[in-house]
């Protein structure tokens, strides 16, 4: 039901609108120059004439030309009512008018700026607004991102033990001057005590091991608990990624609350439960969140961006870059992913912005030093061994296995969210968080690469077998021995360890892949990113060392003849891993540039751009052939968000009066006439109807267009002037027009609401193609767009009729060639002689009082209706 | 708008505040340390020596003592040896923990307070026919009822408390519309 009414709106241009001091909007319909008075005008003159007219309109209002201090001067006597222009809470906003605002606003501070120093000032803070914007969101977010990185490190290992020095170390850092000098003990230190140490008393044995696995899952399921809990009592908004959400919200949709303070705050607080609670999830998605509530936070402080959606998503687009700047320690990375992931509207200026914020940001968390490496990133590598042509094929075989990975995790995710949406097991949202927590916990523990943290798990499988290396994955057997083992690292065969960490990790893996299908969704803030790239790099691993195994038994294949010598080092498990990671991310978001340069930023390993591009765009063809949408457009379209992907080709040729609403078979569109009408009967269309949104025609005789009026302003206009004015009753006569209409002398004081009526609508023509009208939704932004005839108004497309209608050719693509067949006939005829519209008669509707006189409307476009009458459909 | 403002450069400061704590942190001598591995070399074992030094003795031949090997092989043992000068800051650490523990758990506190206590205590004073009345808001649903926030919004209220309470019902209200669209009819974030 909601996601019904998330679409249907309207809007006004109403500071703006007003053309010049001495044009009335007789003039302003007249686009040729001839002035024409409405009043005394025959319809069928006007039919001709004001072909231009909507085109005129746009020139001067939308190009931004237009000498808007006019409005003032007219209006001198109307104070602004507050809350005309602003937005209802999921609505979409209007790029064209929020921009145009913008450059008004700009040219007042502008035309101010010489009158004195303090406007000087004010004109100075306010083009440095910007910056000062991008600059606190990054500091913000650094300094979250720092307090999200030590406190998850922290809980995480709190469900192993607690150091008893001092209670805020974790693990690592409990052990920091500990002098366990030998491998065997390298992560074992006096002060940190693990759960069965502290309780039984023992270290070893059997006992202690279930103590340890009950603490694990205790604590897991504590951890799980609360943050399920606490984004259920103070913030709803601030589970699942937020990365869907952003990128509706970046596209220009209204969701209050989405990015306010209790969202900020309990996101922050519950990232680290959720990571701690060892569930299948990162914090990479969340964060950009984090730092995208910090954006919207910061703006608040600077009229430039609270009062404006578009200059707001602005700042949004660099606060998305700051967050993967700090997420992966990844600014450039942070940038292109703004750039190609989130941002719907990205122009240069943004681009620096976000430069800058994602510079501040990271420079905020490298001082901070979460990791206590003086580096960005937990997983940096080190390794720089050369990679082989030969290893093409591997990569490449990876990046299938990627592209499988995504379509496959897409498809099952998406089957398990709309099971969760529409079924009854949708209602215990707790429960299912407990559930997940629980299974997960039971069954990580017993496997230590699933009983670490996700990202040392990573780190790990990132890391090459170098000699300083002591984990099982690096137990190879030494073919030489005695004193010399360690002392070359040419492929080795492998050893038991070896062997058993292979095991391992086919487990792990299995085991991943399930339980993140069913992670991604829950109600906690869930990221998708470090599972993803965990999956890719287990798999990468095992292929890796495959690889490295193939080519030690089988050294005189003439592929490993030609480059790998014996007794020479030339596969790097550790290299496959990260391409695993690159192509398996790359198969679910569907990334590119973005991803391989986080992905080289986060290991700093520059030389394998290529294998990591070689991986990452097979994983984009492999999982685009399975299906288009990455998982964020996905779920985009699972919650029914008015996303208009700008990625997507329109190829179909139906036309606009098929898209336009009313259909055929609806109730005719309600407008309001621009001055017959009065305040009880405008209040009863607007409770009688739910269209957010009225077309202004100028007369029940002639039909014309004359503007658009939004459902929210009309009643914030009525509410306002009922309390303000005086004399407005039920029985005031309502005008949109310049001047009062005569009135009889008894009446009462009418109500002039010309500056809530937006009076250069978007139009376009019936027959324009739909790819037109997408193109013109895509690029300007619009809200909704009117379809006259001969000027005159037969219906409204919005942003969600344009959605439906994909959504409609979508399911029917398969049947292709009957209607391509059927538009194509019908295609060039753009001059009316085929396809019949309905008469306007049955279009609009009118307010009850005016019903009986259409005779008179019907004759003045006899000539429209003779000629569509031509053909038939 | 006041009073947002002045909220925001609370948050402002807080996060400032938070910056000069993570630097002022300061440089304890326990913070720093050089940690050289040292692999395998013929008879002896893998070896992980960890020293409190500054950055420019961070290598093998400071760090590690006692040499395990005698004057010829020092320079071919460290040679292999790998040392890497960190550094960690226990005031930002500590700090950190301390203050995410205390916002977790007023967090909890409050949580307590708003599903167990608070309706308990409502019950007690007012009975039940209060707590029907608040629950059945449906103003909402006009069309005009809209329109009456935002011109209400617009005009000042008396004095600080008020205001307070104000805030507070509103942002329950929020919440409350929140949960419904994220938990009873699933239009967002499912």
């Amino acid at each position: 039901m909601e996601s019904e009414q998330l679409y249907n709106r309207g809007y006004c241009r109403n500071s703006y609108n007003s053309i010049a001091s001495a044009s009335s909007d007789e003039e302003l319909l007249d686009g040729a120059g001839v002035i024409m008075d409405f009043h005394t005008t025959e319809d069928d003159n006007l039919l001709d004439g004001d072909a231009a007219s909507p085109g005129s309109n746009y020139a001067m209002s939308n190009g931004g030309g237009v000498a808007s201090s006019s409005t003032h001067l007219l209006d001198f006597l109307e104070e602004p009512i507050p809350g005309v222009g602003t937005y209802d809470d999921f609505h979409t906003i209007d790029w064209v008018r929020e921009k145009c605002k913008d450059r008004e606003r700009h040219r007042k501070i502008n035309s101010k700026k010489k009158e004195s120093a303090w406007e000087f000032t004010k004109s100075l803070y306010d083009a440095w607004s910007g910056w000062l914007v991008v600059t606190l969101t990054g500091l913000a977010s650094g300094a979250l991102a720092g307090l999200i990185d030590i406190a998850a490190d922290w809980m995480n290992d709190l469900k192993e033990g607690v150091c008893l020095s001092a209670m805020w170390f974790n693990h690592e850092q409990c052990c920091w001057t500990s002098n366990e000098t030998t491998f065997a003990e390298r992560d074992k230190c006096p002060q940190w005590k693990s759960w069965a140490e502290l309780i039984l008393g023992q270290a070893e044995g059997p006992g202690s091991y279930i103590m340890n696995y009950f603490m694990y899952i205790y604590w897991a399921l504590s951890f799980a608990f609360l943050a399920v809990c606490l984004v259920k009592v103070f913030a709803p908004y601030a589970c699942g990624s937020g990365i869907p959400e952003i990128k509706t919200i970046l596209s220009g949709f209204i969701i209050r609350g989405y990015l306010g303070k209790w969202t900020l705050m309990i996101k922050t607080i519950t990232l680290v439960l959720a990571v701690a609670s060892g569930l299948s999830l990162g914090k990479e998605g969340p964060l950009v969140h984090v730092a995208c509530c910090c954006g919207n936070i910061f703006s608040y402080l600077f009229p430039k961006y609270s009062k404006n959606e578009a200059k707001k998503r602005e700042v949004l687009s660099a606060a998305s870059a700051a967050g993967v700047s700090v997420a992966f320690g990844a600014p450039i990375g942070g940038v292109l992913f703004s750039l190609e992931e989130v941002s719907y509207y990205f122009p240069l200026k943004t681009l620096w912005r976000s430069f800058f914020a994602a510079l501040v940001a990271a420079f905020v968390l490298r001082s901070i030093n979460p990791f206590g490496n003086s580096r960005l990133v937990l997983f940096y590598v080190e390794y720089h061994t050369p990679w082989y042509l030969f290893e093409l094929i591997p990569f490449i075989l990876l990046g299938v296995f990627g592209g499988l990975w995504g379509a496959f995790f897409i498809r099952a995710n998406i089957a398990w969210c709309r099971r969760r949406k529409s079924t009854r097991f949708g209602k215990y949202p707790v429960l299912e968080v407990i559930l997940v927590a629980a299974i997960t916990a039971v069954v990580a523990f017993p496997n230590p690469y699933t009983r670490q943290n996700t990202s040392e798990l990573i780190k790990e499988l990132f890391t090459d077998c170098g000699p300083l290396e002591s984990s099982q994955l690096c137990q190879y057997r030494s073919q030489m021995n005695g004193s010399k083992a360690f002392t070359e690292t040419p492929n080795r065969p492998a050893g038991p360890g070896v062997y058993a960490a292979m095991w391992q990790l086919c487990l792990a893996l299995i085991f991943k892949i399930i339980m993140t299908i069913f992670t991604f969704g829950l109600k906690v803030p869930s990221g998708l990113f470090i599972p993803s790239m965990a999956i890719g790099a287990i798999a990468g691993r095992i292929v890796g060392i495959a690889v490295e195994q193939l080519a030690y038994y089988h050294h005189d294949w003439f592929l490993f003849k030609e480059w790998c010598e014996v007794g020479a080092d030339c596969i790097t498990p550790g290299l496959y891993a990260m391409v695993g990671a690159a192509a398996c991310l790359g198969g679910v978001t569907r990334m590119t540039v973005s991803l391989v340069v986080i992905v080289f930023e986060l290991t700093g390993g520059l030389e394998y751009i290529v294998p990591l591009m070689a991986a990452v765009m097979t994983s984009k063809w492999v999982g685009d052939a399975f299906g288009r949408e990455g998982i964020y457009e996905a779920h985009i379209r699972l919650n029914g968000y008015p996303f208009l992907d700008a990625k997507e080709e329109f190829t179909h040729t139906t036309l606009a009066r098929e898209v336009m609403r009313p259909r055929r078979s609806d109730p005719p569109l309600a407008v309001l006439t621009q001055d017959d009408l009065t305040v009880e009967e405008l209040q009863g269309i607007i409770n009688e109807t739910s269209y957010n949104g009225f077309p202004v025609i100028v007369s029940k005789e002639s039909q014309r267009l004359v503007g658009f009026a939004l459902r929210r302003d009309i009643t914030i206009a009525i509410e306002n002037a009922r309390r303000k004015q005086e004399g407005i009753m039920l029985n005031s006569r309502v005008y949109f027009t310049q001047h009062a209409p005569t009135l009889p002398a008894d009446s009462p004081r009418p109500l002039k609401l010309r500056s809530i009526l937006d009076m250069s609508p978007f139009t376009v023509t019936d027959h324009t193609p739909m790819e037109i009208v997408v193109d013109i939704f895509r690029k300007l932004g619009l809200r909704q767009c009117l379809v006259t005839h001969n000027g005159i108004v037969l219906g409204i497309i919005t942003k969600k009729n344009i959605l439906e209608h994909l959504e409609e050719l979508k399911q029917h693509s398969e049947p292709l060639a009957a209607p391509w067949y059927y538009h194509k006939k019908r295609y060039p005829s753009s001059h009316g002689s085929n396809g019949k519209p309905r008469s306007r008669v049955h279009h609009v509707q009118l307010v009850r009082s005016f019903q009986d006189g259409r005779a008179g409307g019907d004759d003045s476009d006899e000539e429209a209706v003779h000629l569509l009458d031509g053909s038939n459909l | 708008t006041v009073k947002m403002k002045s909220v925001f450069f609370i948050e402002l400061l807080s996060v400032v505040c938070f910056l000069l704590l993570t630097q002022a942190g300061a440089k304890n001598s326990e913070d720093i340390r050089c940690k050289c591995i040292c692999p395998p070399y013929r008879d002896i074992e893998g070896q992980i020596y960890k020293q409190n030094v500054s950055l420019k003795d961070c290598n093998c031949l400071h760090v590690v003592e006692p040499m395990p090997v005698d004057g010829k092989d020092v320079e071919a043992y460290c040679l292999r040896c790998e040392c890497k000068y960190e550094e960690r800051s226990s005031g930002t650490i500590k700090g950190t923990i301390i203050m995410y523990l205390s916002i977790l758990g007023l967090l909890l506190l409050y949580m307590v307070y708003l599903t167990l206590l608070e309706p308990m205590l409502k019950r007690r004073l007012f009975g039940h026919s209060q707590l029907i009345q608040s629950d059945d808001d449906v103003g909402d649903q006009q069309p005009f009822a809209n329109a009456h926030n935002v011109l209400s919004r617009s005009h000042s209220r008396p004095n600080m408390l008020n205001k307070v309470e104000h805030a507070q019902q509103r942002w329950r209200r929020q919440v409350q519309e929140q949960r419904k669209s994220v938990f009873d009819r699933h239009v967002v974030l499912s």
